[in-house]
């Protein structure tokens, strides 16, 4: 049996780097307190708080209060959305926005983002509290910005478009659209629409400065970025129309009741701040996937590459195999020491196949021969080599068992 | 999630590739769905006892590991048996003897009974 296990699944979550984690510790035991407490506890722990905010902050190249600290980026996506409708609903804009005169409010987005937007977005719908575009993102799996000028219109409160898409790694056109979406704001002399961007996938590989961007809100999580779990931020732009959607205390600006998960704060602020020292290591991340995927392509018969190989993420690779079923593919690679994930329906708990490869028009029938490898910054050439053999010999064993029956049937 | 029993057989299936000059085959299950399973099997007659026994019995499954262990499972299930015996093998059956199946996968990758059923049924119609 194989003892090495090769972890490459870095877009689902990442390990927490040892500087992180060292950052972290003392905020457990030793500086406990509640940064809302006055006492010096308190004040150790709000010391805490502000630096980390201080560093997306500068990350970002925001203000610190425009930083709010969530449980992580579906909290983050989930309080964007709902927070900006329900400020529509509820809050004063109403009467003050042109835009507002209209009941139901508008949302545009892509039919391929993260499910915690999309079933945000279909709760609103169903609830009767908006409607929804969802645009497409073609073969590519990029949106096209002149799609997003085309479905604004009178009552479109909202824009939200992830920056890199989590499955297939694609890199949409963030800076073009928050130039339609602003130009459409000066003409109508409006509040609205505002512009979401879903950063998840984006913080380890891609320009966030939320200036040249131009996005109002920017959704990001710890545990991507090798900070940890349960800690994310929501950035959202000074004078955004945005109402708290959880009920509580008067923590972050009163946007977001609860007590400050310090130590995940702390973690946070750090792996942000790693991210900014590391930016040498994205050039060897970018070259051992282009092997990757150059060798997978040459070596294994009736493969393709989803979604753009340039407009992508520097980590990403997800293949689909023809005759070969991805449960399997995952289970006997995991049982070789390799962990990667697949958008196959059997493996999806719903028996759904993955929304995303639907949306650049792959067969329900192919999409449950993908898998989708990621790479992070512990990813080495012998890994890479190991994984690639490995991935070849289990291909032609899956394809001997299941012959040529695809054809037969 | 899976049972050590549904691992063996998805690393080792028995009974596993094609077969020369089956007497019957069954096809079952659906591309969308991702499980297409075909079992081939060759029937010996013993005129004596006039009974027709499962000499051999074969698979090719394209699915996820309860497809390819279920369709393992009901060739060392059904080898050797009497037409009659193995045509009441049943789903349940098959995902007993490996120690159980997760819910989700009880409708649309236990097949195999099916497959098996059919491959029977074709032996018997060319007659």
């Amino acid at each position: 049996m194989n003892k090495k296990l090769i972890y490459l699944d870095y877009a689902a979550t990442t390990p927490v780097d040892k500087k992180v984690l060292k950052a972290m510790l003392p905020y457990f035991s030793e500086k406990f307190g509640n940064p809302m407490s006055l006492h010096s506890f308190g004040e150790f722990a709000k010391e805490a708080t502000q630096k980390s905010r201080q560093q997306i902050a500068s990350f970002l190249h925001c203000n610190l209060e425009e930083i709010i600290f969530t449980s992580g980026a579906t909290e983050s996506n989930n309080l964007a959305i709902k927070g900006i409708v329900k400020k529509y609903f509820f809050g004063k804009t109403k009467n003050l926005d042109t835009r507002c005169s209209m009941n139901k409010p508008h949302i545009i987005t892509t039919v391929f983002e993260h499910h915690c937007v999309l079933n945000s977005l279909k709760f609103l719908e169903k609830s009767g509290q908006a409607e929804v575009t969802y645009l497409p993102v073609y073969k590519e799996g990029v949106v096209r910005a002149e799609d997003v000028k085309k479905a604004i219109k009178k009552n479109t409160i909202l824009v939200s478009v992830m920056y890199v898409n989590n499955e297939i790694g694609t890199v949409q056109p963030i800076e073009e659209i928050s130039k339609i979406v602003k130009n459409s704001r000066e003409g109508a002399k409006t509040l609205y629409p505002i512009f979401h961007t879903d950063a998840t996938q984006a913080i380890n590989y891609f320009d966030c400065n939320v200036e040249k961007l131009g996005v109002d809100m920017l959704s990001l999580s710890g545990h991507k970025i090798y900070g940890p779990k349960g800690v994310g931020a929501l950035y959202v732009r000074k004078g955004t129309p945005i109402e708290k959607t959880q009920d509580g205390g008067d923590q972050e600006g009163q946007k977001r009741a609860g007590t400050h998960n310090v130590p995940g704060i702390v973690g946070l602020g750090e792996a942000i701040n790693q991210v900014k020292s590391q930016k040498s290591k994205v050039k060897n991340i970018l070259s051992l996937r282009n092997y990757l995927i150059e060798k997978v392509l040459k070596e294994i018969k009736d493969v393709t590459l989803n979604g753009s190989k340039i407009k992508r993420s520097p980590n990403n690779a997800n293949f689909t195999f023809k005759s070969v079923e991805g449960e399997s593919l995952i289970l006997m690679l995991d049982q070789l020491g390799i962990a990667c994930s697949t958008g196959s329906a059997c493996s999806s708990g719903s028996l759904k196949p993955s929304h995303v490869l639907m949306s650049l028009g792959i067969k329900t029938e192919e999409s449950h021969g993908s898998i989708r490898i990621t790479l992070g910054k512990y990813t080495t050439k012998k890994e890479m080599d190991y994984a690639i053999k490995t991935l070849e010999n289990v291909i032609k064993k899956i394809r001997t068992i299941s012959g040529d029956i695809l054809k037969e049937f | 999630m899976y049972s050590k029993k549904v691992i063996q057989h998805f690393t080792k299936p028995h009974n596993q590739g094609k077969m020369k000059n089956p007497d019957g085959i069954g096809m079952v299950g659906n591309p969308v769905c991702g499980d297409i399973m075909k079992i081939y099997i060759k029937v010996k007659k013993n005129t004596k006892k006039k009974k027709e026994i499962i000499r051999d019995i074969k698979f090719e499954t394209l699915g996820c590991a309860a497809a390819i262990s279920t369709s393992s499972m009901i060739t060392d299930l059904a080898k050797g048996k009497t037409l009659d015996e193995a045509i009441k093998i049943t789903r349940a059956d098959v995902s007993e003897s490996l120690g159980g199946l997760p819910p989700i996968k009880m409708h649309c990758s236990n097949l195999a009974a099916d497959g098996l059923k059919k491959a029977i049924e074709n032996y018997r119609n060319k007659k």
